[in-house]
């Protein structure tokens, strides 16, 4: 991590915060009501992108199943408010405890294979969770399942009033970095970033470095669960749809592009994804035109993302 | 019984496109060491050609040949213009370039086609009953599919085992840099064996469009099930690749036909159809994981690697 | 009868018995059996391609022998993954430089020393931050010479400095027995030099296994060599007895001569 200099990384980062926070205060003043469900979105997404990083950036874990617990996370506050439970205080654990479950079973069949093959079946088991959900017909089946009501917290807090829900975002957001940030330095994290970096040396001087790697990606699936939790609340709606593969990939693209492996890439990175799409989609329906062969030009030339740009500026 | 055979035809067809696309895809990542997530688009294309092709042309035979020779083409073009570059670097890198394609591809279909999809319908000819057995009958154009698929299959075999070019690839698929040095053009047989995977793409694309469907995103799902073939049959195994098809095909196939029967003789009938479409998305991926814990290295895998 | 007196006052720390590996035609260890004894620096010589380094990764369990058994204080380690290994006091440095090339060289031996010290499960307090961890890190770079480099990226190391770090990331692991993959490859004369009065300190602590091709470190070096050609074990014995072996002479020592050490 770098050492707390003012240099074009930290400054962009601290704007970028500030920006964040004052959000609200600048939608209020102008009456713009879109960009702030616009970014309370784009927060969600970035908590999402977030914990992505922690098993790919940290870990060198090439998840491309992560949109399930997004998946898993909404359909848990969606069937238990569908079942009559509507209190945050139980739908939001149960999240986070069925994101653990599905990734500790995930992740110990998927961590018997590495490279490419470890990406193929983390898709294939996203995709399964896909084609589950669309079965539950009790719940929607492909058609989703609208939440009439979002999470109580008996009287804590409002989730429908639009600016107390995005601060709530942004607090699990900024939380979510601040215990990755954590993690990544503490004992834990020294081993499984090791473990990315040269596995057979941490082997050989003791870390059994596969029950290091599930355990990091349990916990990045357990906050990518609450990421959906949030999501499912802020749609009032929940569907499949939010878990096809073509999510992950949307997911992976944030963090890369953002940069992989720098604690507030995956924020940066989600910002300037959502905000193009957002953008080109007002210019033309068809804006993955554009968007696919950016992608390409991205993955040839600009290495490390948008983060390691600055970096690079930073230093020259 | 005249069910369960009908069924078994209809999981060995589907095992055979499964085969052709999953065989395209491990021969460009057994020789290139390329993942290519856009070979599904190839596969949507082949259909989308097919159909339009037939269209104009009005005949059957000549539109899906034009098809297939579009595809090929538009494999090669593709892999000269764009993914060349990408040999050689990181496997993260080739997905998330491809992973742009595939948005590209889908976009552009929609923009030339529209949303909507297409349909190919089958001539006269192709959809009689055939009787292959005394008293079974099976539609004439799933047969064709099933006969077209193993002769493809046993000409990639012969191609890739008892031909020269079929020795060249083998070698490259286990070092790469010695047949450089061998003097062959390294360029140019990465862009005949990218050609030959799309050209199997295209052609499973073609075949199954006038009896399962011709529309945006098709190639996305049964890349998934190509991506779960390839880890059950094993690591750049082609043989293993074959098996792992038929043994998918068939039991996605009869999972779906039987199991809601199943289901229903132990649970009750509305747990049984609630559950029973689920179950059957699953079993592919329940298989997919049994293999993972009992041999990740697949079923049959290819001798070193 | 010597022997066996031997053998009763001071049981083998290692014990490698009867071990084979082969890889498709070729046996890369062919009937392998060999001791180690406490205390002792036990030199492993042999040409290229005598399967030096394939033993040590049977050893340390990189690689899994075909049959045959490996004891280890007592107890019989053949098929433990290398983890466990390490655990129990095994250490190995490696022929080709195997580092964490996106740390310092402090984190580097931190780690292994972080490996040796309870477990890694906690989540928050900084590791960077642990007294004894940076202290460890920094005795054992202290001893390889390596002190002022401490906080110096691994890849921006030379690949002397980087040998040496392979030797303190060993160490950190309080090894009870040290198996050193060519330690000295690629080091320049002063660096050798420095190597070689390590090892001297370093024995008297610990058990050595040195896989080495410097023959004048090996001679300086060695309580007894075992002599390997194609991964058999042609002769084992104190250097003089070795040195004397015609056998060893033709198959090894006769090349020796003709090439050139330090590059």
């Amino acid at each position: 991590m770098n050492s707390k200099k003012i240099n074009a990384s930290n400054f962009i980062v601290a704007l970028v915060a500030l920006g964040l926070l004052l959000l609200p205060a600048y939608s209020a003043l102008t009456g713009n009501i879109f960009i702030l469900t616009l970014f309370t979105r784009i927060v969600i997404f970035a908590l999402a992108a977030a914990s992505l990083n922690l098993i790919m950036g940290y870990g060198g874990m090439m998840s491309f199943g992560h949109a399930a617990y997004l998946g898993i996370g909404g359909y848990a506050v969606g069937i238990l408010a569908y079942e009559g439970i509507g209190s945050g205080f139980i739908q939001w654990p149960v999240a986070l405890a069925v994101s653990a479950l599905y990734a500790l079973v995930i992740g110990a069949l998927s961590l018997r294979t590495r490279g490419v093959y470890f990406i193929m079946i983390t898709l294939a088991f996203a995709q399964m969770a896909y084609y589950v959900t669309s079965g539950l017909s009790r719940y929607g089946g492909d058609d989703g399942l609208t939440i009439y009501k979002r999470s109580t917290f008996g009287g804590l807090i409002d989730l429908s009033n639009r600016v107390q829900f995005y601060y709530l975002c942004l607090a699990c957001l900024f939380g979510g970095i601040y215990l990755i940030w954590r993690i990544v330095n503490s004992r834990f994290g020294m081993v499984v970033r090791g473990v990315r970096s040269n596995e057979q040396r941490m082997q050989a001087i003791g870390f059994h470095a596969n029950r290091y790697r599930l355990v990091c990606f349990v916990i990045s699936g357990t906050i990518c669960g609450l990421a959906g939790a949030l999501l499912a609340n802020n749609t009032d709606f929940i569907s499949p749809a939010t878990m096809y593969w073509t999510r992950s990939g949307d997911l992976m693209v944030m963090v890369i592009l953002g940069g992989m492996g720098s604690l507030f890439g995956p924020v940066i990175g989600t910002i300037v994804f959502l905000v193009l799409e957002e953008v080109l989609s007002q210019f033309t329906e068809y804006w993955a035109l554009i968007m696919g062969p950016l992608l390409l030009l991205i993955v040839l030339f600009a290495r490390g993302g948008i983060m390691g740009v600055l970096g690079r500026l930073s230093r020259g | 019984m005249l069910v369960l055979i009908e069924q078994s035809l209809n999981g060995l067809q589907f095992g055979l496109l499964l085969f052709l696309l999953a065989a395209g895809l491990t021969l460009v990542f057994g020789i290139m060491d390329f993942v290519n997530l856009a070979h599904g688009s190839l596969y949507m294309m082949g259909a989308y050609f097919a159909a339009t092709f037939v269209a104009w042309t009005n005949s059957f035979v000549l539109g899906i040949l034009m098809a297939l020779g579009a595809t090929l083409l538009l494999g090669i073009a593709l892999e000269f213009i764009a993914l060349r570059h990408l040999y050689g670097r990181d496997h993260l890198d080739q997905v998330l370039a491809t992973f742009g394609l595939i948005l590209f591809f889908n976009d552009a279909v929609r923009l030339i086609w529209g949303p909507a999809g297409l349909s190919l319908p089958l001539p006269a000819w192709l959809t009689v009953p055939v009787q292959i057995v005394p008293g079974v009958f099976y539609p004439a154009y799933r047969l064709s599919i099933i006969v077209v698929a193993l002769a493809v299959a046993a000409l990639l075999y012969l191609v890739v085992m008892r031909t020269r070019i079929g020795m060249l690839i083998r070698a490259g698929a286990s070092n790469r840099e010695m047949i450089g040095a061998l003097g062959i053009n390294i360029k140019l047989l990465f862009t005949l064996v990218f050609g030959l995977g799309a050209a199997l793409a295209g052609l499973a694309g073609l075949m199954q469009a006038p009896i399962l469907t011709v529309q945006i995103g098709m190639g996305e799902n049964i890349l998934i099930l190509a991506f779960v073939i390839i880890v059950i049959g094993g690591i750049g195994s082609i043989r293993g690749a074959f098996l792992a098809a038929i043994f998918v095909g068939m039991i996605d196939t009869l999972g779906r036909a039987f199991l809601p029967d199943l289901l229903r003789m132990v649970l009750s009938s509305a747990a049984a159809s609630t559950a029973a479409p689920a179950l059957s998305s699953m079993l592919i991926y329940l298989l997919m994981a049994i293999v993972l814990v009992v041999r990740p290295e697949g079923l049959f895998p290819a001798a070193k690697r | 009868m010597v022997d066996s007196l031997a053998n009763s006052l001071a049981d083998p720390l290692l014990r490698v018995e009867n071990l084979v590996r082969s890889f498709g035609g070729i046996k890369a260890t062919d009937n392998l059996s060999l001791d180690v004894l406490p205390g002792e620096l036990h030199a492993i010589i042999g040409p290229n391609g005598a399967g030096k380094t394939t033993l040590i990764s049977q050893l340390t369990g990189q690689l899994m022998p075909n049959s045959g058994a490996i004891h280890f204080a007592g107890r019989n380690v053949t098929w433990l993954p290398s983890y466990e290994r390490s655990r129990l006091g095994l250490a190995r440095s490696f022929q080709i430089t195997c580092l964490l090339p996106d740390f310092t060289a402090a984190d580097n031996v931190a780690l292994a020393a972080q490996a040796h010290d309870g477990h890694s499960f906690r989540f928050w307090g900084a590791a960077r931050k642990e007294k004894h961890l940076r202290d460890a890190a920094q005795a054992a770079l202290t001893r390889v010479g390596l002190a002022q480099r401490a906080d110096v990226p691994v890849s921006e190391l030379s690949h002397g400095e980087q040998r040496e770090l392979e030797l303190a990331v060993a160490l950190a692991t309080k090894p009870q027995l040290l198996l050193l993959d060519e330690p000295m490859a690629g080091l320049g004369v002063t660096e050798s030099a420095r190597m070689v009065t390590l090892l001297k300190e370093l024995r008297k602590e610990v058990t050595i296994v040195l896989v080495e091709h410097d023959m004048e470190a090996v001679f300086a070096l060695a309580d007894r060599i075992t002599v390997l050609v194609y991964g058999r074990v042609i002769a084992s014995g104190d250097p003089d007895a070795i040195r004397t072996n015609e056998e060893v002479k033709r198959a090894y020592l006769g090349e020796q001569h003709a090439v050139t050490r330090h590059g």
